[in-house]
Formats: C-alpha cells, structure tokens, sequence
C-alpha cells in the first residue's frame, strides 16, 4: 500500500527537531533511517500529519568510548556499527548482534537509535542494550536526559521517550576482560524478527559468573529479563537456569509460534548462550 | 518549513535531476512513475522482498522504504544505470548461463544486492551469499542457480 498524506520536515538541529514535534501534539514522527516507520506508514498502521527527517542533523552519527562507556549516536547506521573496530573490540555482544538484524539493504539505512526508539519486542538491539544494562540519552522540551534500560522499555512498541522526545544516543558499558558475553536466536530466514532470542552478559571472576543479565526477545510486549535464570546461571548450574525460566517467561502466541514452543525454544536458546557464557577466555 | 510537495535535486544514474515530488512518494515509486525507470520493481512495499532494491550515495537500499524527500542531493543508481554502465556485464551474464532467474520479479534486485557483496571482493562462501542475498526473495529459481552465478563471478572477478 501507499501511505497517507502527510507533510515532511527536513530538521536542521536537535533544537528544530523537537520545536517541529512538539508543534504538532504527538501527530509527528521521527525519522531516521526509515526501515520501520516507512513500512509502517505505507501499510497505513500510523498516519502522522508530519514526518521529522532528523538524518541532516550533525553530531549524531558518532561512536566514541567515554568514561568506560561506550556512546553509540542514534544516527549510527547498522553497516556503520557493524564494521567498527571500536565496536568490535569493546561492544562484543553488538558485534555478535549486528548480523542478525535486518538485511544488507536493511542495515544500509537503518540506525541504532530508530531501533532502540522503536523498542520492537523481537528486535535484537533492545534486548542488546538491556543485557549490557545500558543507558538511553533522551532530548526534549525540557533539556536531556538519561534513562537506564531497565526503566526505558514500558511496553508494547512503548519506551520512556515522550511524543516531543528524541532519542540520541545510547550509552553501553565497555567491556573488560572480565566481561562474558553470549546471543543467539531462533528465525525462520536469516535476518528477519526471531522468533525467540537472548542477548546476554556476564562478569566472569575465575570460573564463576556474576552479574548474569539475560535478555530475551520475542517473548512478550518488550525485551524481557529472565532473572531466575540469572540467578541459576550465577550459581553455576545450568540446569537450575533453565528451570527458573518456568518462572520468567510466559510468552504469548503469535503468527510465528505458540507460547508453549516459544518457551521451549527459550530453554535450548539458554543453554546455548550459557554455554558461550562460560566457554570464552579473554 | 514543513510540506506535503517537496523540491528535490537527485543525480539519477549520472544524471542531474529536478522535481518536485509528494513528501508520502517511496523512491521506486518515484523511480517508477515519474522517471519511467520501471527496472526496480514493488512488491512487498514494506521491506521484506527486496524487488525494489536500488544504490543510494553507493550502498544498496529499499527503495519503498526510502522516501524520495529524503533523497534530495543524493546519488541514485537503478538498475538500468547499473546495466548500462557494464558494471555488472559479468553477473548478468552468469545469471542467464545458469538459468538464475524466470520470471524476472527479483533479478534487478538481486543483481544490485550480489553486486555489492561482490564489490568487498574474495570468493564468498556459498553460505555468506545466501546470507548477504537473504532479503532477496525469489519465488521462482530455489536460488541454487543464483548462488551459483554468484560464486561463479566471484571466482572469475578473483582471477581477472
């Protein structure tokens, strides 16, 4: 389908953007890279009065390691992150990522900031940012301001960024020999949704874990820690990970599979990055 | 400030040019229906297909998920520039070889796509091929025959 009439601005600033937003009283979009809104409007799910190309602004496109963070501009494109060295060497966990999402073509255009924006519950960066327990920079009306991952996810397709907000950028801790990092998931074709996944990262000290955060996706309205299983996997065992799963998750059906397989694939998913978790040496 | 009709200046297939398109028209349907550039194709209109892949500034992208506004003071390649350019003379003909397409929905896509995994040069395996192409549907050949025509180029680009 085509999409509805609707106006486009082309933002000049970070100001602008958000001048432009809050003129039109949560009928008007962000747009970054497009891979998801533009579907969206063209199959007529949203039809704002104006779209905001935020793609002209300056200063949002950087990768740069600050304070043992490491701070990845919302206007990063995918194909950017994915050849960064800096990426690479101190974000393990988005370099073992970055291929899942999308396509070629998809990851061309799409950005690291309209993703996490999006907060989609099967998308893999969501799920990325809550398993390193990273931080979300927001701009708005009044100013900016950080939110962690844990408080940014709210709901379905619903995250702390209000209707005047602009996401710019997001903040991940870097990683250190210590850190422990494991994904994998389930999709029917390379580079579409999964069906269930799990971002997770962990401190290794000798041969035990601490720390233990595992993200799922695909499981429910949001990126969703599984913290049983957490605490199974910090004690050592594995078996006691998957059982504590019992109690996390409870995935609703959809047009990829019921709850019930869903969870089983959760259960294989665990032991795999469990298994990635305790294999690797820095 | 803001507009439903907005002026573009795009540089399609080397050449410069002036419109004035709707902020809602996708760039294949801008390609399409006011350049005659009928070469990408629509199909899915929301990203999952892949038929109306073309190059924007050098990279492959969805031409339905890529507004034509957006594309003011860009650099646009078809498949018809890229064809006629010879760039990709090479794949072509591999694809008619070894019978890599039939009814011809998904090839202007897929050639772009090959093309740019082709570019970082090296002989692909089979299955970073599948995957590079793995937004690419073809609903005709099974895609062995693309994958072949594939690999096959890279080998001969390899040698040349």
């Amino acid at each position: 389908m085509k999409p509805a009439v609707f106006a486009y601005a082309k933002a000049r600033s970070l100001d602008h953007a958000i001048e432009l937003l809050g003129q039109h009283d949560g009928q008007a979009r962000v747009l970054a890279g497009g891979q998801s809104l533009i579907a969206t409007l063209n199959m007529r799910l949203d039809s704002p009065d104006l779209v905001v190309d935020i793609n002209g602004i300056p200063g949002l496109d950087g990768i740069a390691r600050r304070n043992g963070q490491v701070e990845i501009g919302a206007l990063v494109r995918h194909a950017a992150a994915e050849r960064s060295d800096l990426i690479k060497r101190q974000l393990p966990l988005i370099a073992q990522a970055m291929p899942h999402i999308g396509h070629p073509a998809i990851r061309n255009r799409g950005t690291i900031g309209g993703s996490v924006a999006l907060a989609d519950p099967a998308a893999e960066l969501p799920a990325c940012l809550l398993a390193l327990g990273g931080e979300v920079e927001i701009a708005g009306a009044r100013g900016r301001r950080m939110v962690r991952a844990d408080d940014f996810f709210k709901g379905l397709f619903d995250t702390a960024l209000g209707p005047g907000d602009v996401l710019t950028a997001i903040r991940l801790p870097a990683a250190t020999s210590e850190t422990r990092t494991g994904f994998a998931e389930f999709c029917r074709r390379h580079g579409d949704y999964a069906i269930v996944g799990l971002a997770a990262s962990a401190r290794a000290e000798g041969r035990s874990l601490h720390d233990v955060r595992l993200a799922f996706f695909g499981v429910g309205a949001t990126p969703v820690r599984a913290r049983q299983a957490e605490a199974g996997l910090a004690n050592g065992t594995v078996d006691a990970a998957v059982a504590g799963l019992a109690e996390d998750l409870d995935p609703p059906d959809d047009v990829q599979a019921s709850g019930v397989v869903k969870k089983q694939l959760a259960a294989v998913l665990l032991r795999r990055v469990a298994a990635q978790l305790m294999e690797q040496r820095s | 400030m803001s507009a439903r009709r907005i002026d573009i200046a795009v540089t399609v297939n080397g050449e410069a040019v002036h419109e004035t398109v709707e902020a809602r028209t996708t760039l294949v349907d801008f390609l399409r229906e006011d350049l005659g550039l009928t070469g990408s194709h629509v199909g899915c209109e929301h990203g999952v297909c892949g038929a109306c892949t073309v190059r924007v500034d050098g990279v492959v992208v969805r031409g339905c998920l890529t507004l034509a506004a957006q594309c003011d003071g860009a650099r646009v390649e078809t498949i018809e520039g890229v064809s006629d350019s010879g760039e990709i003379a090479d794949l072509q003909d591999a694809f008619h070889k070894r019978n890599a397409l039939q009814c011809g929905y998904c090839t202007p896509g897929m050639l772009l796509t090959a093309q740019e995994l082709l570019k970082n040069g090296g002989t692909p395996s089979r299955a970073a091929i599948r995957q590079h192409l793995s937004g690419n549907y073809c609903r005709c050949t099974g895609y062995h025959a693309i994958v072949d025509a594939v690999e096959a180029v890279a080998r001969a680009r390899g040698k040349a």
